[in-house]
């Protein structure tokens, strides 16, 4: 019992530190999406913003549009850079091409306003190996028309995509002869060797100018419009939409090439925001040498990945918590079989069958949760509900008939039952089912950072991102070796918990 | 002397397991009665039905003349101490735990509870310093002497004795069935032991009580049953016993 006592007040003090991590000071939060060019513009924004005094704080790499679009309504963050054809067509779910004035107005109906053109154009593109482009004279879209014999190597979004590939065809009626799908980082490979001639890029890609690429030009105004700009909301203190509105027309198509190419080399958005600051990029190519390096703007590695073990391991430990104080007790309540019994197992199986990031993306609109830590946690409680509720109720229904009836025969008052002889047998399969669920909480918390919520999914989304595997590394190591400390961890609490003549 | 436990036309159906069909039976004070009769025969449904781990579907039960009630039973379970085949001990516990768990429940002082254990590993010739042993640390004689402590540790006016010796060899089992009737007799002690053995009835037994199917067959000493048999099973079954113990 002591024990017991002992671990009850280490868990909530250990509640007490989670809670007080999420109660933070208001600041101007800045959101990002997770691909390079939306870190960069996050960073650039942060820093511009600091510069006129104002406190920031940069959630980078939240997820997708409309996680970021509904964080930024429900004033979870405060500004988001945005494309103006996906603010058309996934935000305001339009099919038509609406002007600059009419998405303004659209956007003022839900209080979010909007900068000016950044002053560069994201679009879909066609790209071809300029060599090759040169040498079959192709400038434009509509020159592909003469040459069916190009092979296609297209992302499986952009085929499919309304704005993608069929209309493509139809609009400058091309017939070519191989279409085939391919990764996005792939496709530039196969470019390079010539196992495909044609594929679809951003217009502001990085790899243009790594792979000497040339952009073939949109001659009849097929793509959308793709203008960046920034997203605010309409309640934000005018003196800081007017620092914002500082960055309206100054970053043109090659300057943003630029700091992509600088950001996916020395894997650094603050650093590669910083060259937006300085008008001479003289020495943009300078990489760093090891991401243990400290640099001016960002934090040192060991630093960094104390913060992201803290985070990951409060994002696991009080999801386990709460797993457990609701999952022992319904697990006793489903031991006991009939309709309830049934219901709460088959609620925690169907849990589990939900995609991780499903779930994340169900919670996220809902009031309470959004993009925080508490979305997060409340994922992976639900989780980590079903091997301790399962085990739990195993568990007891295990206990052999005899054994039952004798402490009935005693004359023990349930509650003794319960505690002084059913949870103590079932204490090896109870215990269990936490194990099981603590290194599965371990593992599913990096996704976590999908959501802004940190932890140790944050370098491995960046190292996704980047398609780097020296950043996916530095988050996939320490989860790794985290689950292991966590399987030895409860190893080591089998011993203590789990009574001696139990374990003869 | 009056009876401490009686049954008056108590019936128990389900499924598929042994039934009982209008038992009337007295457990009389300070003797030792024993059911017998094949497997299947009920008897230990009684003892089932005695401690209220069945309810009876008719008939009523009395305790010391107060029928059983579902939400009294276990004021009647502490004056009651139960001994079943495989021990029952928990395994969690050890022996000291498992014999003091009850006593501990109901709160009993320490002092008494220390003098009560040294009593009773005295009365089963159990060895004291065993008992901080786990029950998967004991042999199964000195398991079954455990569950017997422990069934006597409150002083029970009533002990139930559900073939309690029924997993032993023969040699552990002859030293246990000497230990019980002398502790039955210094004790004084109100037993209801069930067994399918003759040998062990007669020697145990003040009182045979012989079922078959649900239903009492006969009922008195051994000497009752050879000499006057209520009918042919009673002869049956007692020459098929005593066959096998001859040859």
């Amino acid at each position: 019992m002591k024990i017991v006592c002992v671990y009850l007040f280490r868990f909530v003090f250990f509640f007490l530190l989670a809670a007080s991590a999420f109660a933070g000071d208001r600041l101007v939060v800045i959101g990002s999406k997770k691909f390079t060019e939306s870190y960069v513009l996050g960073e650039i924004a942060k820093r511009s913003l600091s510069e006129a005094g104002i406190s920031i704080e940069h959630r980078q790499g939240m997820g997708g549009t409309i996680i970021l679009w509904e964080a930024l309504r429900s004033g979870q963050i405060d500004l988001y850079p945005e494309y103006t054809g996906t603010i058309t067509q996934e935000i305001l779910k339009r099919t038509d091409q609406l002007t600059f004035e009419q998405i303004a107005s659209e956007l003022g109906k839900a209080e979010v306003g909007m900068t000016q053109p950044l002053g560069f154009n994201n679009t879909y593109a066609l790209v071809m190996l300029r060599s090759r482009a040169q040498k079959l004279g192709l400038r434009t879209v509509s020159d592909l028309r003469d040459h069916p014999e190009l092979k296609f190597g297209l992302t499986h979004e952009f085929l499919d995509r309304q704005d993608g590939w069929r209309p493509l065809t139809q609009h400058y009626q091309l017939n070519p002869q191989s279409v085939v799908g391919i990764d996005h980082a792939l496709g530039y490979a196969a470019l390079a060797n010539g196992s495909i001639d044609v594929k679809d890029a951003y217009s502001t890609d990085a790899k243009i100018s790594e792979y000497d690429l040339v952009v073939l030009e949109d001659d009849q105004n097929f793509f959308p419009q793709y203008e960046a700009v920034f997203l605010f909301r309409n309640a934000l203190p005018k003196s800081t939409i007017d620092s914002l509105r500082k960055l309206e027309g100054t970053i043109d198509e090659a300057k943003i090439i630029r700091l992509n190419a600088e950001a996916e080399h020395t894997k650094n958005y603050t650093r590669a925001a910083s060259l937006y600051f300085r008008p001479d990029t003289g020495s943009i190519r300078q990489r760093t040498d090891s991401p243990w390096r400290t640099t001016t703007f960002g934090e040192g590695f060991p630093h960094k990945l104390v913060r992201w073990t803290l985070r990951h391991l409060e994002l696991a430990g009080f999801s386990l918590l709460l797993s457990v104080l609701v999952g022992i007790p319904l697990g006793v309540w489903a031991s006991r079989g009939g309709a309830i019994g049934h219901v709460i197992l088959g609620f925690a199986s169907v849990v589990q069958t939900i995609p991780s990031l499903a779930l994340l993306a169900l919670l996220v609109p809902l009031p309470f949760f959004g993009i925080s830590v508490r979305t997060a946690i409340a994922a992976l409680f639900l989780y980590g509900l079903l091997p301790i509720v399962r085990n739990t109720a195993t568990g007891l229904q295990d206990i052999p008939r005899a054994l039952r009836e004798s402490a009935i025969a005693l004359g023990l008052s349930p509650a003794a039952r319960l505690w002084q002889i059913h949870l103590p047998m079932a204490s090896r399969s109870i215990l269990g089912g936490i194990k099981t669920s603590a290194v599965i909480n371990v593992g599913t918390a990096t996704l976590a950072a999908l959501i802004g919520a940190g932890g140790l999914g944050e370098p491995i989304l960046s190292g996704l991102n980047l398609n780097d595997h020296a950043t996916i590394l530095q988050g996939a190591i320490p989860a790794a070796v985290l689950a292991l400390l966590v399987q030895w961890l409860f190893d080591l609490l089998d011993r203590v918990l789990i009574p001696k003549g139990l374990r003869l | 002397m009056s009876a401490l436990v009686q049954l008056v036309g108590v019936s128990k159906t389900f499924g598929d397991a042994a039934a009982v069909h209008a038992v009337n039976l007295s457990v009389e004070r300070g003797r030792t009665t024993v059911l017998i009769g094949p497997s299947g025969c009920g008897k230990s449904t009684l003892l089932r039905l005695i401690i209220g781990l069945l309810e009876p579907d008719t008939g009523e039960i009395q305790f010391d003349g107060t029928q059983l009630r579902p939400d009294k039973i276990d004021i009647v379970r502490h004056r009651v101490g139960y001994v079943i085949q495989e021990g029952g001990l928990f395994p969690h516990l050890t022996a000291r735990g498992n014999i003091l768990l009850m006593a501990r429940h109901l709160g009993r002082a320490e002092n008494e509870m220390r003098a009560r254990l040294a009593e009773l590993c005295a009365l089963t010739r159990f060895p004291e310093n065993l008992l901080d042993r786990y029950p998967l640390e004991l042999s199964g004689g000195q398991r079954q002497r455990v569950s017997l402590m422990r069934a006597l540790m409150l002083s029970p006016e009533l002990l139930l004795l559900d073939e309690p010796l029924g997993a032993l060899d023969p040699l552990v089992r002859a030293a246990l069935q000497k230990d019980l009737k002398e502790i039955f007799a210094r004790l004084r002690q109100t037993a209801l032991l069930v067994t399918h053995d003759l040998a062990e009835a007669a020697y145990l037994g003040d009182e045979i009580v012989l079922m078959n199917e649900g239903r009492i067959v006969q009922q008195g000493s051994l000497n009752d049953l050879q000499q006057n048999p209520a009918s042919n099973f009673v002869s049956e079954f007692i020459n098929a016993q005593r066959g096998l113990a001859l040859t």
